[in-house]
């Protein structure tokens, strides 16, 4: 069916009905006529709805169901001793050929009489479904514009039923977000649960070996301890925040504080745009001028600091979370009453005073806030690490060596053939869930803290 | 019904201490200024004030919303100079001494000149702190003896000392409205200040609140100047000695509380306190 037809209906059908709604509302409402409810618009939208609804449900119906009738009409046109030599595979082989010689695309290969015949019946088959659900659904639509139209009257409240249909389009909407959520947990936990059944769960949450065997010979799966990589996350975590905080908290004092307005209307925008950096590109720049550039000055002051390494990513996932903490942390302080500030400056407060006694304590609440939710953040990034951190799964507490993190193992262990019948690459949901965990732990305990500043100002 | 009959009995004793209304003017001039304007970006707030605030005395200023009471309110102590955009201009002297001189100090200047605002601001932090902050930025305690004085004496001034004697720990934003808007006044007197500026201190309380703080700032007039903007004409004539009317930036009148009432000279002052403007 052709889905240009598809919505030239739908725009055809919705413009008749908003307009007859519309036209006809207008007419009921003459000078010294009764007192309409609605105005015009609303009615339109009335009908309108009534009239999508039918002609929608038609259409979702044959999108549903379709696609069986027209396969079990291609089967039928086989010949049936040619079906039972078939077997499944040979026999979607079949129908694409079919198919694609009812497109007109042509196959390659001899045709052989009989997929002629079914091609041919096909097309015509096509042409008369598609256009039997496209007439059903513009008299379905049509018949429901008639009944809608009729039913309006000056007392009609097509206002409230409207609010009502928008109030369940939204519904709709947050459902969507709400069961993506839920489905991906689900399919999180199942498969986790499935990794589980292969590898112990001591062994994967208390392990400190990472091995995973990726060609198992019968049994030998290879080990899969989560330490080594559970410490390589939080390393480069510590070492992102221990750049990210004093800088993004800094700027934000400055801007928030002491920046004159102009400055202010430029430089905010700018530290923005650095959030707006896809993260691959904050890796080629660790890879190709921050590593380097730290494994030469190791070398000068004497230190061995490997080129891709904690360090290495840490400091560069820190200034791609600078952004984050800096304008979390101005909102937050720019929150804190002026009254305040002014309380301060009244007692004879210097600025720096003011700030660091006044403001930053009454703030501080919000800008841990900003601070979990900056950690949650650098605990699920992965492209800086993979291309920065050297992939190095080993349990060391040195920052100028490689090490592995969460992320990183995942996409070691999920790209490439993967069959997920086995440990080897379920183990990526059980390192996702844990991931999850994490971040959803430090989300939430985020929220709650920033719920808890937001109380006591209102 | 008890506060409002020490009220009662508190407002006589002050009718009775009050001063001779042209003593006001008689008083040593703790405050001159002459041709303020102020400038906030292109629009002017204030023409050329010029008046003269009293030692030891209230002196209040009236007028309707966005007349530039509390713009010259806070010039006094410099507060303006917060605020981005914000130009001030002719001199304002505390003492003979020009208060924007470029060389003056401003932290020390708000430090003698205090200040109250509209809302209560305590600080997010406990009762004693709230109070000791002045006096520990400023280092006027040398011991935490000296600190504890400083935080009672102060506390007992602003008369809030026996309501909360038994919780200096615990936060300032706990407290009343009122009470809140007492401890702002002790936290200002802390410091040690010659003059108090009060900016609305009574428009977010409850009428009895109002009271209590009316009868504190009659008490504190014997010690300090104080500046008073308000809303209320009732509050200016019963807290001040001295009232000034303002409009639409400009000083139209002042004098004695008591003439500015009953006998003023300007049409606008006039038509203000019958109700006519604002």
């Amino acid at each position: 069916m052709n889905s240009l037809a598809v919505a030239a209906l739908l725009l055809v059908l919705l413009g008749l009905a908003y307009q007859s709604g519309w036209s006809r509302s207008r007419a009921l409402a003459t000078v010294g006529g009764p007192k309409v409810h609605s105005r015009p618009q609303y009615h339109g939208s009335y009908v309108a709805i009534w009239t999508m609804m039918p002609a929608l449900v038609v259409l979702l119906l044959w999108a549903w169901l379709g696609g069986e009738l027209t396969h079990n009409h291609i089967t039928a046109q086989i010949p049936a001793d040619t079906l039972q030599a078939l077997d499944q595979t040979a026999l979607n082989a079949a129908i694409n050929r079919i198919r694609a010689i009812a497109s007109g695309f042509g196959v390659a290969g001899e045709v052989a009489p009989y997929e002629q015949a079914a091609g041919e019946s096909l097309r015509s088959f096509q042409m008369l479904t598609g256009t039997g659900v496209l007439l059903v659904a513009a008299l379905c639509g049509g018949a429901a514009l008639l009944y809608a139209r009729g039913r309006i009257t000056a007392r009609l409240r097509a206002r409230n039923a409207v609010e009502r249909v928008v109030n369940i389009a939204l519904l709709l909407c947050s459902a969507v977000a709400i069961l993506t959520t839920l489905g991906i947990v689900a399919s999180l936990l199942t498969e986790a649960l499935r990794f589980f059944t292969f590898i112990n769960p001591l062994d994967f949450f208390f392990g400190t070996v990472w091995a995973p065997n990726n060609a198992p010979t019968a049994g030998n799966y290879g080990r899969y301890g989560l330490l080594p990589l559970l410490a390589g996350t939080l390393m480069i975590t510590a070492i992102a925040m221990l750049v990210a905080v004093p800088v993004g908290l800094m700027a934000a004092i400055y801007l928030s504080q002491y920046a004159p307005r102009r400055l202010r209307a430029v430089a905010k925008p700018m530290i923005e745009i650095l959030a707006g950096i896809p993260t691959i590109v904050f890796g080629f720049f660790a890879l190709v001028t921050v590593g380097p550039f730290l494994r030469d000055f190791g070398r000068l002051v004497g230190l061995n600091i490997n080129a891709t390494s904690a360090l290495t990513a840490g400091i560069v996932m820190g200034i791609m979370i600078i952004p984050f903490v800096s304008s979390l942390s101005d909102d937050i302080l720019n929150q804190v009453p002026r009254t305040l500030r002014d309380g301060a400056y009244g007692l004879g407060a210097t600025q720096s005073e003011t700030i660091r006694n006044v403001l930053l304590p009454a703030a501080l609440p919000g800008i841990v806030g900003a601070f979990l939710l900056a950690v949650s953040r650098a605990v699920g990034e992965t492209m800086i690490v993979v291309l920065a951190a050297g992939n190095a799964p080993v349990l060391r507490g040195n920052p100028f060596e490689p090490v592995a993190t969460i992320t990183v193992s995942i996409v070691n262990q999920l790209t490439g053939d993967t069959d997920f019948s086995g440990p080897q690459s379920l183990v990526g949901f059980a390192l996702g869930l844990t991931l999850f965990v994490i971040t959803l732990g430090l989300n939430i305990f985020a929220l709650y803290i920033v719920r808890r500043f937001r109380e006591q100002y209102e | 019904m008890d506060m409002l009959a020490g009220k009662v009995k508190l407002t006589q004793q002050s009718v009775n201490s009050a001063m001779n209304p042209t003593d006001a003017l008689a008083r040593p001039i703790r405050l001159e200024a002459r041709d303020v304007t102020v400038h906030y970006g292109a629009k002017q707030a204030l023409f050329g004030i010029s008046i003269d605030i009293p030692d030891r005395a209230v002196t209040s200023f009236i007028g309707p919303s966005g007349c530039g009471k509390s713009t010259f309110l806070r010039c006094i102590n410099r507060m303006n100079d917060t605020i981005e955009g914000a130009r001030v201009g002719g001199s304002i002297k505390l003492d003979g001494e020009d208060i924007y001189d470029p060389s003056l100090d401003v932290v020390e200047l708000r430090a003698r000149i205090g200040m109250v605002f509209q809302k209560p601001n305590p600080f997010p932090k406990s009762i004693y702190e709230n109070v000791a902050y002045g006096p520990r930025i400023h280092g006027l305690a040398r011991s935490k003896s000296d600190l504890d004085e400083i935080v009672v004496s102060s506390l007992r001034k602003a008369g809030l000392f026996e309501e909360v004697k038994d919780r200096l720990s615990e936060p300032g934003t706990g407290l009343s409205g009122g009470q809140q808007q007492r401890l702002c006044i002790a936290r200002a007197i802390a410091v040690g200040p010659e003059v108090i500026l009060m900016d609305e201190p009574c428009s977010a309380l409850d009428p009895i609140a109002t009271a209590i703080i009316e009868e504190l700032i009659d008490e504190l007039r014997e010690n300090y100047t104080i500046v008073i903007v308000t809303h209320s004409m009732q509050q200016a004539a019963r807290v001040s000695q001295k009232t000034a009317f303002f409009h639409l930036g400009k000083l139209i009148e002042e004098g004695v509380t008591e003439d500015i009432f009953t006998n003023p000279v300007h049409k606008q002052t006039q038509d203000y306190i019958m109700g006519r403007i604002g």
